[in-house]
């Protein structure tokens, strides 16, 4: 388990984004807003029309900035190699005792492992499996 | 040239709504952009696909340096080695296969057995180099890691390739080419590095389906080696006697079930009423991950010696040949095995049985291979 998440940890750390985009994204953003706010106190001094041209300006740098940042966290976010949680059932075949527990270095199928709990028969790992999510089976679902 | 007109019109009314005096700028604006895109709107596209190549580009570099980064870290924990082995996994991350030449195909199999068979002797001794301390099970572990690895690279250079000579030549019709089979790629190189963590910590893995089948059948029973890395055990089945085979786990193996089975035909002169097969196989979309299907002739992938071997085999003695597939995706069979999979197992089990009660007499004799990749399946 251990050696899972630092796997998952390291996996993590590498997926970096220049500071210049974030900063031109920020900076659109301020842009933006500054435009917007200018824009309110145009209409309010009767400047219809250039608050009109500010209002879209503000609006169309704001959905930019906003579209750039949620790109670059999809973009980062896709970097992580996913490591899905894998799990090893232990039976008892004497007494049938059954445990599920989370898959350590060495687990493989009909290995032999620790005394039985109730019985202190010699227990098998019978199955090692990965789950996958509900809401991943549901992408691969079709109506065809 | 009534959508032109309209084009041209469009800009003007919409202008004169926002406001009359500053509508010269949009007109000015539309008509730039309108000649900008019919004098440079192929090479807009180009730098389009260039950019989504680019961004897929740093996503295998990251994946290829992440397998890269585990296959030295797993060396290290199990291997012990003395020195650093990242200089060797460079090495061995560049390795080539050159396959051979067919412009006779006669006996072309052959020659291609004896590359592979060499190919797989070097890639285990460089192995037990970098991994000292490793044993049987461990070696066939990180080999089968580093040609995880090994494919990651590949497909990073082979893209990176393309973008690159896609870039310098700005033509199309490169970049298009590699943009329009790069989601399949991904999904492949997505694919490995999941195989790359499950080949890691030796977890069984979807392709070893067939071979996870042979296990549950033959497990209790004594088994003995029949050809390389394969093993046979001789298991009671509804009054038959099936001889079921399977590479020799639990390391990451596929053994040589072309050779076992032309042993066991070999030993029982040919006296065999069938031969069933059973493998992971590529599902379609919209297919069900784990479906079981039935079929005729020999169910096993790779580079096709052992087929050509088990086809060789059969039209000898005259076999009937059946087949069990688990279906499965190119993500399921290469990443930890899912429970769709494990749980189709016993499904499969029932089919073979089926199998041998509707083809085969009492007493008869029965083959059953179990193909894949037997990574955490012992027997």
């Amino acid at each position: 388990m251990s050696d899972m998440s630092k796997v998952e940890s390291s996996t993590s750390t590498t997926a970096r984004i220049p500071s210049f985009v974030l900063m031109i994204i920020f900076i659109t953003l301020a842009l933006s807003l500054t435009a917007l706010i200018s824009a309110v106190s145009f209409f309010t001094s009767g400047e219809e029309v250039i608050a009109g041209y500010l209002l879209l300006i503000g609006a169309l740098g704001l959905a930019f900035s906003t579209y750039m940042l949620l790109q670059t966290r999809r973009r980062m976010s896709s970097l992580r190699i996913e490591v899905p949680p894998v799990m090893s059932t232990i039976e008892c075949k004497k007494c049938g005792f059954k445990n599920v527990r989370e898959f350590q270095r060495g687990d493989y199928i009909f290995k032999e492992v620790e005394p039985c709990q109730k019985c202190t028969d010699k227990m098998l790992i019978t199955a090692v499996y990965r789950e996958v999510k509900e809401k991943d089976k549901e992408k691969e679902r079709s109506s065809f | 040239m009534n959508i032109i007109a309209a084009m041209t019109t469009l800009p003007n009314t919409l202008v004169a709504q926002i406001g009359g005096d500053y509508s010269w700028i949009f007109n000015l604006l539309f008509y730039v952009v309108f000649i900008v895109f019919m004098f440079y709107g192929q090479r807009i596209q180009t730098y389009v696909m260039l950019r989504e190549v680019e961004g897929s580009l740093y996503r295998l570099r990251h994946i290829k340096d992440e397998g890269r980064k585990i296959a030295i870290e797993t060396i290290k924990e199990i291997g012990k080695p003395q020195a650093d082995p990242s200089v060797r996994v460079d090495r061995f991350l560049e390795y080539f296969t050159i396959a051979p030449q067919s412009l006779d195909p006669a006996g072309v199999v052959w020659k291609l057995e004896h590359i592979l068979d060499v190919r797989d002797t070097r890639l285990k001794d460089d192995v037990k180099l970098m991994a000292p301390s490793a044993d049987e099970t461990q070696t066939n572990n990180l080999e089968n890691t580093l040609e995880a690895a090994m494919a990651l690279n590949f497909i990073y250079k082979v893209i990176r390739h393309y973008y690159l000579l896609g870039k310098k030549t700005l033509s199309l019709y490169v970049i298009m080419q590699i943009q329009m089979i790069l989601p399949l790629v991904m999904r492949e190189a997505e694919a490995y590095a999941s195989a790359l963590k499950a080949f890691a910590y030796g977890q069984p893995i979807g392709d070893g389906a067939g071979a996870l089948v042979a296990a549950k059948l033959m497990h209790g029973h004594e088994t003995k080696k029949i050809a390389k890395d394969c093993v046979v055990a001789t298991v009671p089945i509804e009054g038959r006697t099936a001889y079921v085979i399977k590479a020799e786990g639990p390391g990451g193996n596929v053994g040589k079930p072309g050779d076992a089975v032309k042993a066991i035909a070999e030993e029982n002169e040919g006296k065999i009423a069938n031969v069933i097969m059973i493998d992971g196989a590529m599902k379609l979309e919209g297919e069900a991950v784990g479906e079981v299907a039935e079929g005729v002739g020999a169910a096993i992938g790779g580079p096709g010696v052992d087929q050509f071997k088990i086809e060789e085999t059969l039209l000898k003695y005259h076999l009937p040949i059946n087949a069990v597939i688990i279906k499965e995706d190119i993500g399921d069979a290469v990443s930890p095995m899912r429970k769709e999979i494990f749980d189709s197992s016993d499904k499969a089990i029932e089919r073979i049985k089926q199998v041998i009660l509707e083809k085969t007499k009492e007493g008869d004799k029965v083959i059953i291979v179990g193909v894949g990749n037997t990574m955490g399946i012992s027997q």
